[in-house]
């Protein structure tokens, strides 16, 4: 690792002021994306600015339909939520089969939504949840948030504060995950809000997470796992790796989908 | 050099250390504490796993500025006096190590999956709950066998 400045604010204003500051700094949340690219070498920030004693951003409130998630509540706290187990179990689950035990205890989400990696969960919950991302300077809608791999629409020195999620009538998550990674090799979020379908689809796509359009027509038409009967993922802007080739993945995508309309609840 | 202190098996630490230190070199390093192993650079295989304010944590992971004031326990701090801890016993009892490179955090791990799951733990939780944990030698069943005795071990002596 590089040797950077450690800063560790009180205060939300005080990280956003440091953040500004130090053009090449780097905000610290749950450290399991971060530290690991810093161990590598893949990142050199001059500073790093600790949100770990910013208790403000830590917590969850369920009011009026609505689940706010503060940016720096870990995945495991989300994941044993009874409050977000009952209005959107599908967000727990999320949570819930992020890595591993000992990266739940750590990871935040919003280090998650911020990062944006094209194989993470969160930013799928976001698109078909039509989740809300604030700031401490604005409020995002998730549609015009993920802008491209590992890319957001945050500005420099910005800081996720909470993120929101009206809470759907019927939702589930389905992940096929990459065995050695835990990350998804396709997860698809399928979510019904009275009469809108919004599909999303993480770990596939060359430029991030999507919205599957024409999957979302059908199951608005019929929520129904027949309504995907003959719809098919186009393999053009799919992610072709070791681990699977586009075709192997507009498959999955498929599959996912009917998957999760099958479990929706 | 900016100074860092915390609880580390109940006794008052500190010492200074370069920004980037991570939790699990101030342990080895500075206190010599070098049960706690590391086994990979990514962050995925579970050897450095220790207990944060009661949470298993990957300690390759977290930098030591970051734990100012916390609880830490590690292997090291496990067993009481020459007596093993319940857990650290059902592994020598059930063959649950063969090198033993990635015990250390396999025990930590088993014993944080206690506190929050119970004495009575089927063998697909016990796999599920090792996602994070890597082992070279031993194909996990007999890891598997241990956990679920130490979680009972743990339970009797409560
Ligand atoms: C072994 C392993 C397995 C994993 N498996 C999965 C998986 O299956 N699915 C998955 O989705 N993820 C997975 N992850 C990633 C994990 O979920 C991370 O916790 C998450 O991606 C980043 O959150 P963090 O709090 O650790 O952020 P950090 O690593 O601290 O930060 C990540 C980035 O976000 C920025 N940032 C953090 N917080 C904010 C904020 N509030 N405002 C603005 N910017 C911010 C940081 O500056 C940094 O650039 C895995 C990680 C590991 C190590
Ligand atoms: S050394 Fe491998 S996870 Fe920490
Ligand atoms: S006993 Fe050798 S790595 Fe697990």
């Amino acid at each position: 690792m590089y040797a950077f400045n450690y800063h560790k604010p009180a205060t939300v204003a005080d990280a956003a002021a440091l953040a500004s500051q130090h053009a090449d700094g780097k905000l610290l949340a749950g450290g399991m994306t971060l530290l690991p690219t810093m161990k590598q070498r893949l990142a050199q920030p001059s500073d790093i600015i600790d949100m770990g004693k910013l208790n403000d951003l830590k917590g969850i409130e369920v009011k009026d339909g609505v689940v706010t998630i503060k940016a720096m509540t870990r995945h495991v706290t989300v994941a044993t939520s009874a409050e977000v187990r009952k209005a959107i179990p599908a967000l727990a689950e999320l949570a819930g089969g992020i890595g591993d035990p000992a990266v739940r205890n750590r990871g935040t989400i919003g280090g998650s939504v911020a990062n944006n990696d094209p194989a993470a969960d969160y930013p799928a919950a976001c698109l078909a949840l039509g989740a809300t991302i604030h700031t401490n300077k604005r409020a995002i809608a998730a549609d015009d948030f993920f802008t491209g791999l590992f890319e957001t629409a945050l500005g420099e020195g910005e800081i996720i504060t909470s993120i929101s999620f009206p809470a759907p009538d019927k939702a589930n998550y389905q992940k096929f995950r990459n065995p050695a990674s835990r990350y998804a090799i396709v997860g698809v979020f399928v979510a019904k809000k009275g009469g809108d379908v919004r599909v999303a689809v993480t770990g596939a796509g060359d430029s991030g997470v999507f919205r599957q359009k024409d999957f979302e027509a059908a199951l608005k038409a019929n929520f129904a796992v027949a309504a995907l009967d003959g719809k098919h993922q186009p393999e053009k802007g799919l992610n072709s790796d070791i681990h699977a080739d586009a075709e192997y993945r507009a498959h999955l995508i498929g599959v996912m989908a009917k998957r999760a309309v099958a479990a929706a609840k | 050099m900016p100074k860092v202190s915390m609880t580390v098996n109940g006794k008052p630490v500190s010492g200074d250390v370069d920004s980037r230190t991570l939790l699990v070199q101030f342990l080895r390093e500075t206190l010599r504490l070098t049960g706690t192993h590391v086994g990979c650079d990514t962050s995925q295989c579970g050897c450095c796993v220790v207990h944060v304010d009661g949470d298993a944590v990957k300690s390759c992971t977290a930098l030591a500025l970051s734990l100012e004031g916390a609880d830490v326990r590690t292997i090291e701090g496990l067993a009481n006096g020459d007596k093993l801890h319940p857990m650290q016993e059902a592994f020598r009892e059930n063959h649950g190590l063969q090198c033993g490179f990635c015990t250390p955090g396999m025990i930590m791990t088993a014993v944080e999956l206690v506190s929050r799951k119970g004495h009575t733990l089927d063998e697909k939780t016990i796999r599920e709950e090792l996602e994070g944990n890597l082992c070279r030698c031993t194909g996990y069943h007999n890891i598997v066998k241990a956990i679920a005795a130490g979680a009972t071990a743990m339970g009797a002596k409560a």
